[in-house]
């Protein structure tokens, strides 16, 4: 783990509110894996005071991408960064996708700017391995196709691919798969992933998801991000135990 | 120029220098340790410990606030056989002052922690946690309660010769008469401020923003009603201080020290900067430099009024 001072290399808009930003960060680029996030502090004052995290989106050599919806002060900050300015980035912090293995069909399923930890991964899955990705957005004007693989599209007003959720679609399209050996990759906000859950527990189907809890450190010592497990009555750390856990360890 | 000596002596507790990390923010020293030197500096207090463990609040547990951070772990912790058995280990290789907290619901409850922990080597000092606002029984319903505080320190110091510490809430009128009944049961020093009681709600919902509905204050927020805390404790009562409150640098625990503290512990800021500790170290080294002294602990209540 890493605390690194990373210049902006660039700081894209993808969407009307969803920016890609590329920063210099070789220490961290080496060693970060799918699924891992970086917490990041937007500014250089205490305010806003707490860092905050976000999953890698893509590693380019020494460059690690992440995508963002402002949607805070936090976030409309970064977005406001420019080439050359410098930010504080700490990772690469917890767990990451575990997609090596027996299976043959990796399925992606994103929700939003849950989107953001797929391109990377897509890129480390083995090419031995079929990759299908889903997308869920509002509309049309929040797709996000960036890094995506075979990708197919659901919206909640149906003015772009499947009219519903990204689960429904899932659903409607998971028939060829059936007989295969499949492992679901999903992010997304929790209603999704909690129907990700059951479809998952349905098909008998091995689900990773990894999932979101405000947090302050990222590492583990505030103890802030509790995620409760299906074993006992305790908690995981979203942070160090996750962010990406079994769909059938956690309670959503 | 040889280096300013930072060491400062709290009863019969020797710290090489006077920052501490705050119990709750360091966990038990393993993850916080990949980040920085633990041996740069005075000493860790470690997570708050109970007889047996608590798996701590339901989420939200934190949310951001101006300059600040609210908090309700609900004293979260492994519990003290746990923590004998798969933290000591690892603690005892710091090579920095180690001070365990506690936390209980009951009187017997802090004694029994205590005797227990008390034959440890690698503790060199015990902080009682007498002001968690977060957890139902216990916390500050002793806190906030003289006569509890009293008790508590009077059992406690009758279980073990080690420094003994009580960590004090502001959520309290007059802080100075808590500090007043630690000296007179024995205790060797006080700690305050433990965090203010705060809330928030998100307007669209009107839910609290935390599922404990009230959570701890922490960060540079609180530091002003700390730094008055420490000196009115300071104005009134003969007990060394170790000042807690929104520290983030070293200026900062220049000015705790200034108040009236003779250490600090700095909390919220290692969630930010997992370095902050030894930068403050150092920075306390320039200051005495800047300023002319040979020793540090000349700063100690050195306030002009």
């Amino acid at each position: 783990m890493y605390n690194e001072k990373s210049r902006v290399e660039s700081n894209k808009k993808l969407l009307s509110n969803t920016f890609l930003l590329r920063v210099y960060s070789p220490l961290i680029a080496a060693s970060i894996k799918p699924g891992q996030f970086c917490n990041i502090k937007v500014s250089e004052s205490s305010y806003p005071l707490l860092r905050r995290p976000f999953s890698i989106c893509e590693v380019e050599g020494d460059y690690l991408h992440f995508m963002f919806d402002v949607h805070g002060e936090g976030t409309k900050l970064l977005a406001n960064k420019q080439k050359d300015d410098v930010i504080d980035i700490l990772g690469p912090l917890g767990n990451g996708f575990n997609y090596s293995g027996d299976y043959s069909t990796a399925i992606i399923v994103a929700g939003g700017i849950g989107i953001a930890p797929f391109p990377y991964l897509i890129k480390q899955i083995p090419t031995d391995k079929k990759v299908v990705s889903f997308f869920g957005g509002r509309s049309k004007e929040n797709v996000i196709e960036y890094g995506m693989k075979n990708l197919l599209v659901s919206t909640d007003d149906g003015s772009a691919g499947f009219k519903g959720n990204v689960v429904q679609l899932l659903e409607k399209e998971f028939y060829p798969f059936r007989n295969e050996s499949v492992r679901v990759f999903a992010c997304g906000p929790n209603p999704m992933l909690k129907a990700l859950q059951e479809f998952a527990i349905q098909k008998n189907i091995e689900c990773q998801i990894s999932t979101e809890c405000a947090m302050a450190c990222g590492f583990g010592i505030c103890q802030g991000c509790p995620i409760e497990n299906t074993e006992g009555d305790g908690y995981y750390l979203v942070c160090k135990d996750g962010p990406v856990f079994d769909s059938r360890m956690v309670k959503l | 120029m040889s280096h300013a000596d930072l060491s400062i002596q709290i009863g019969s507790l020797h710290l090489k220098n006077p920052v501490l990390l705050a119990s709750g923010t360091v966990g038990y020293g393993n993850e916080i340790s990949q980040f920085t030197d633990m041996s740069k500096l005075g000493g860790i207090v470690t997570k708050s410990l109970s007889l047996k463990p608590r798996k701590g609040n339901p989420p939200q547990r934190i949310v951001e606030t101006p300059s600040g951070m609210l908090n309700a772990i609900g004293l979260a912790n492994v519990g003290v056989e746990v923590f004998v058995k798969e933290k000591i280990p690892f603690l005892r290789e710091l090579n920095t002052t180690i001070i365990c907290n506690i936390a209980a619901s009951s009187i017997e409850e802090y004694v029994e922690c205590t005797k227990i922990l008390d034959p440890i080597d690698t503790i060199n000092a015990f902080e009682i946690n007498v002001s968690c606002p977060n957890v139902k029984e216990g916390g500050l319903i002793f806190g906030n309660d003289l006569n509890s505080v009293g008790r508590i320190t009077e059992r406690v110091r009758a279980v073990t010769k080690k420094p003994l510490i009580i960590k004090l809430s502001p959520n309290v009128s007059r802080i100075a008469e808590f500090a007043k009944v630690v000296k007179d049961e024995g205790g060797d020093a006080v700690s305050a401020i433990n965090t203010l009681v705060g809330t928030a709600f998100d307007i669209w919902t009107r839910k609290p923003k935390i599922k404990n509905i009230t959570g701890g204050l922490s960060g540079p927020a609180i530091k002003p009603v700390a730094l008055a805390k420490v000196l009115e404790i300071k104005r009134n009562v003969d007990i060394p201080i170790i000042g807690i409150g929104g520290i983030i640098n070293w200026q900062d625990a220049a000015e705790f020290m200034i108040a009236g503290a003779s250490a600090v512990q700095i909390g919220t800021v290692n969630f930010i900067n997992p370095n902050a500790g030894v930068e403050i170290v150092e920075g306390l080294q320039s200051y005495c430099e800047k300023i002319s002294i040979g020793k540090l602990s000349e700063v100690i209540g050195s306030f002009q009024l």
